[in-house]
Parts: structure tokens; C-alpha cells; sequence
């Protein structure tokens, strides 16, 4: 029988791992992902997942052992975070370049530096132009049940790209929730036992694979890539319906909420959005018309069906967290105005920052900020302290 | 590698596959970066494979009958010098390369 569970994003994410039944295991631990490498090994140890764990020395090998691996005709894992996933730079568009439709969980957390170990969305952010799928989760079932998902979209043979699962480093991961899980027999209906469908390695017919390519098919390459990518909307879509009808849990690769009559939406990514949602409810009670836009799928880019969502919505505040150096907005910002028109007014917010909690107050400058101040362009950091270059001195020794 | 490509020509089942692949290992002569070569000390060498387990490259072969009992493909050793620190004898040293080849 299906059953509820309490876990962390983490172990949620092992489950779907579990479930999926991969061959072989090769992560490198790195916080907040350690615990998904350490659980991983503690099940290949005690025989309930029937995996090879690969002990590697980094990142790169980790995703280099991976692609090697899942190329032989098995699924495989691996999970990693910020600068692992930086380190494993390299490799991660070697297996989008191979079409390995590796599924791997990136427990979001800041790039260095400063130093942090907290929370935001620079690292999988940095991998956008990758070649990867990538979905961000709301809360902890929805690890479980993106994870899930992912496994079906990344292998069916119209996408053939690699997924990355993105949940929210401490916020997700080490938050304990109520999950529901399926039976292992309803997984295994759901996704199936793992087929090539592409490239492959044998033994007895060897091949040679990520050879030296020339000019003249690398363009066709990458088209074919483009190409996954946009049956992979299709593919999605399918996948997420046929998920709602067996488990009971909806899913769309962009999910609006309150947009009745609304004068002003949130568009944001990750666990925030449960924030949002709450204040958007509190604030529809004092009578104000605002809701929320979750952007589920970042690649590929929902922008037909944000165009269609959004109604007569004439505001839109897009939350990133990330900080977009240089550019006119941020990466999310920037996906979004690029979508729109230009009636729509659409403002960029930039919070929560290396683990700084989006809490309600947040949210509700954001709401308050789009829906009375200017047409400003500019990003706004809306957490950001006072004072901000004077926060540290030194003495100078004259 | 020319027996393998014609196996395959002569198979009647075929399939479209994307990304990049070849039935034909095309590869660059990487021996020519090579700045320092490996010399082996055949007298003292005692023919115990050390050198060829550690080679990254792989390009090391023992010939335990011959005369010149550490065979090392030059097309392809790019001088890394991991055989002469490995080596538990120590005779291997790593010389200057001076003619290119």
C-alpha cells in the first residue's frame, strides 16, 4: 500500500532513487547534499537497493563515472551542490552532449564567494545554458514526485537530455515532511525497466563515443539537442498528466495560484513560493488582487504557456534568487520580460540571497513595491540591509 | 580497427542514434607533445609490470622474452613521467627530447 513517511528533501530523493532502481551509485559528498550520497552508500551497503557505489574523489568523476555507466545500458545517480556542481561543470555537458538521460538532484545552495553553505539559486543557475533539464521543487513531496517524474521525461526517446532536479539547500533538504510514497510496483508501471535508447557501450560491438567532431556535424549535434528540448514541453506535459491520474497529484511545468482578476503576481522558483502563496491568501482577504506564478520547469522555458497564464495580469514581480551581475536583470527576470510584451509591466526583485530566509514580510514589500511604486527597470534587492559598504573594517597601520 | 568498421558495414540491422559516435577511432598523434621521454634500464629493469598498470595513457607493454622488455608505444606516450615515479627498481629516467620523435 501506498503509505505516508516523514522525510527530509534529501531522503525523498533517495526514495525516488530507490525506486527508480539504478545500477549503479557515484556521488561525492557536499553540503547540503552529503546526506543523498551518504544514505545512497548506507542502502548499496545493506543490500535494499541492488547498486554498485563507486567511491570517487570528486565532482568530475563522479559525473564522468556516472555518464560511463549509464552509457553500459543501466540507470545511474549521482547528486550534488554549488560548487560541486561547478567543478562538475565540464561533465555535465559532456552527458547532455551524449544524450545520457542521467536524473540527478542538485541541493541548491550559494556559489563561493563569500563562503556560504546556505541557500540560493547561483549554482544550478550557472548551469542553464548546459544542456539539462532542469525542474525546481516546491516542498518535500514534491522532491519525491518531480524526482519520479523526471526519470520518465529525461528517457523517453523524443528528449534524451539529462535532468536536473533542483531543491532548496537546508530549506528543503534537511526539512522534515509528510510524503506520501507509492508502492514500488506502481513506480515500476510508471517509469519502467531502464532501455538504451541511443548510444551505448558493448563489449562485443565497441564504439567509439564523444569522438572529435568537426564543424560540419556539430551544428546538426546541437540542433538535435534543441530539438529534445522542445518535444521535451510535449513529453512533459504527458508525463505530468499521466502522473496526476495515478497518484493524485497535479503538476504543470508553470502553476499559477490565486490568478482570479489579478492585479499583481509573484513569479518565482523553489520552496519560496509556498511563502508566497500565503501572503498572496492574506492579502486577497484585505481585498487586494494578487496571486502567484511558480515556475516549475527553467528548462526549457515555459514562455508560451506564461503568455497564456498570465490573462490581463499587467504586473508582474519576478523574485530571484540569484544576483544577475552585469545583466539587466536576472536569469529568471530575464526569461520572463523576454516573454512578454512590453504593457506588461515586469520588475525584477533580487532575495534571499545565500540562505536569507523570503519570509513573509518579504513578500509582502514585494507585493506592496509592485503594486504602488515606480516602472523602474532596475532590480531591486529588496532584503538588502542598510549601510551596505560599510558592513566591515579593518585598522590601517600607519 | 578496419575489421571492425567492415563487421559493422556488413550487418543488416541499422539504427538512427543521436550525439556523437564513431566506428572508427581516429587519433591524434599526442606523442608529439611530448617534452620528456621515459628510459628504461633494461639490465636493471626486473620486468614486473609496475609501469604499465600505472601508464594513464596506456602505452606501456612488458615483453618478458625480448631484449627491449618494456615496449612503449612513442605515438602516444606524451612523457608524463608516472612510470619513473612509480617504478619500484627506479630505472626509469626521464630524458630530454630533443630529435621530436
Amino acid at each position: 500500500m501506498a503509505h505516508y513517511k516523514m522525510l527530509d528533501g534529501n531522503c525523498a530523493a533517495v526514495e525516488a532513487i530507490k525506486m527508480a532502481k539504478v545500477k549503479v551509485v557515484s556521488a561525492y559528498p557536499i553540503t547540503p547534499q552529503s546526506t543523498i550520497a551518504e544514505k545512497l552508500s548506507e542502502i548499496c551497503e545493506n543490500g535494499e537497493l541492488e547498486a554498485k557505489y563507486i567511491r570517487v574523489e570528486s565532482e568530475h568523476s563522479a559525473m564522468s563515472c556516472a555518464i560511463g555507466a549509464q552509457l553500459t545500458g543501466v540507470r545511474t545517480a549521482t547528486a550534488t551542490a554549488s560548487v560541486g556542481l561547478a567543478l562538475m561543470h565540464e561533465v555535465v555537458n559532456v552527458a547532455s552532449g551524449c544524450r545520457v538521460p542521467i536524473v540527478m538532484p542538485v541541493v541548491n545552495r550559494s556559489l563561493a564567494s563569500p563562503w556560504s553553505l546556505w541557500c540560493d539559486h547561483q549554482d544550478s543557475m550557472a548551469e542553464r545554458d548546459s544542456g539539462w533539464l532542469q525542474l525546481y521543487c516546491e516542498n518535500v513531496q514534491d522532491v519525491y514526485d518531480t524526482m519520479i517524474m523526471a526519470y520518465r521525461i529525461a528517457e523517453d526517446p523524443r528528449v534524451l537530455t539529462p535532468a536536473m532536479v533542483c531543491l532548496d539547500g537546508f530549506f528543503l533538504s534537511h526539512s522534515m515532511q509528510k510524503v506520501m510514497l507509492p508502492e514500488q510496483k506502481e513506480v515500476d508501471d510508471f517509469i519502467g525497466t531502464y532501455k538504451v535508447k541511443n548510444l551505448h557501450l558493448d563489449p562485443s560491438d565497441p564504439i567509439v563515443i564523444d569522438n572529435l567532431t568537426g564543424s560540419n556535424e556539430c551544428t546538426e549535434m546541437k540542433y538535435q539537442q534543441a530539438i529534445g528540448f522542445k518535444n521535451a514541453e510535449d513529453v512533459m506535459e504527458e508525463v505530468f498528466n499521466e502522473f496526476s491520474q495515478k497518484f493524485g497529484r497535479t503538476k504543470a511545468m508553470i502553476e499559477g495560484y490565486n490568478l482570479e482578476e489579478a492585479e499583481a503576481l509573484i513569479v518565482c522558483i523553489g520552496s519560496m513560493a509556498g511563502t508566497a502563496k500565503y501572503v498572496s491568501d492574506i492579502l486577497r482577504d484585505q481585498g487586494k488582487k494578487v496571486g502567484v506564478l511558480k515556475i516549475v520547469s527553467f528548462r526549457p522555458f515555459p514562455y508560451k504557456k506564461l503568455r497564456e497564464i498570465i490573462g490581463n495580469t499587467k504586473k508582474l514581480a519576478v523574485i530571484d534568487r540569484t544576483t544577475g551581475f552585469g545583466g539587466q536583470g536576472a536569469p529568471l527576470w530575464l526569461e520572463v520580460k523576454s516573454a512578454l510584451k512590453s504593457d506588461v509591466l515586469v520588475k525584477n526583485y533580487i532575495a534571499g540571497l545565500a540562505g536569507r530566509d523570503v519570509n513573509i514580510e518579504t513578500i509582502k514589500n514585494v507585493y506592496t513595491d509592485i503594486l504602488e511604486g515606480n516602472d523602474s527597470d532596475d532590480p531591486i534587492w529588496i532584503d538588502c540591509g542598510e549601510n551596505v559598504m560599510n558592513i566591515r573594517e579593518v585598522l590601517l597601520n600607519d | 580497427m578496419l575489421n571492425q568498421q567492415e563487421t559493422v558495414m556488413n550487418k543488416q540491422k541499422r539504427f538512427k542514434i543521436q550525439g556523437p559516435c564513431a566506428y572508427e577511432f581516429d587519433s591524434g598523434n599526442t606523442g608529439s607533445w611530448r617534452i620528456e621521454r621515459p628510459q628504461v634500464d633494461f639490465e636493471t629493469c626486473v620486468k614486473c609490470g609496475t609501469c604499465a598498470t600505472y601508464c594513464p595513457a596506456n602505452v606501456i607493454t612488458i615483453e618478458k622474452d625480448k631484449e627491449i622488455c618494456v615496449d612503449i608505444m612513442w605515438d602516444y606516450c606524451k612523457g608524463c613521467g608516472i612510470c619513473a615515479n612509480e617504478c619500484p627498481k627506479q630505472c626509469i629516467t626521464m630524458v630530454e627530447e630533443r630529435c621530436g620523435k
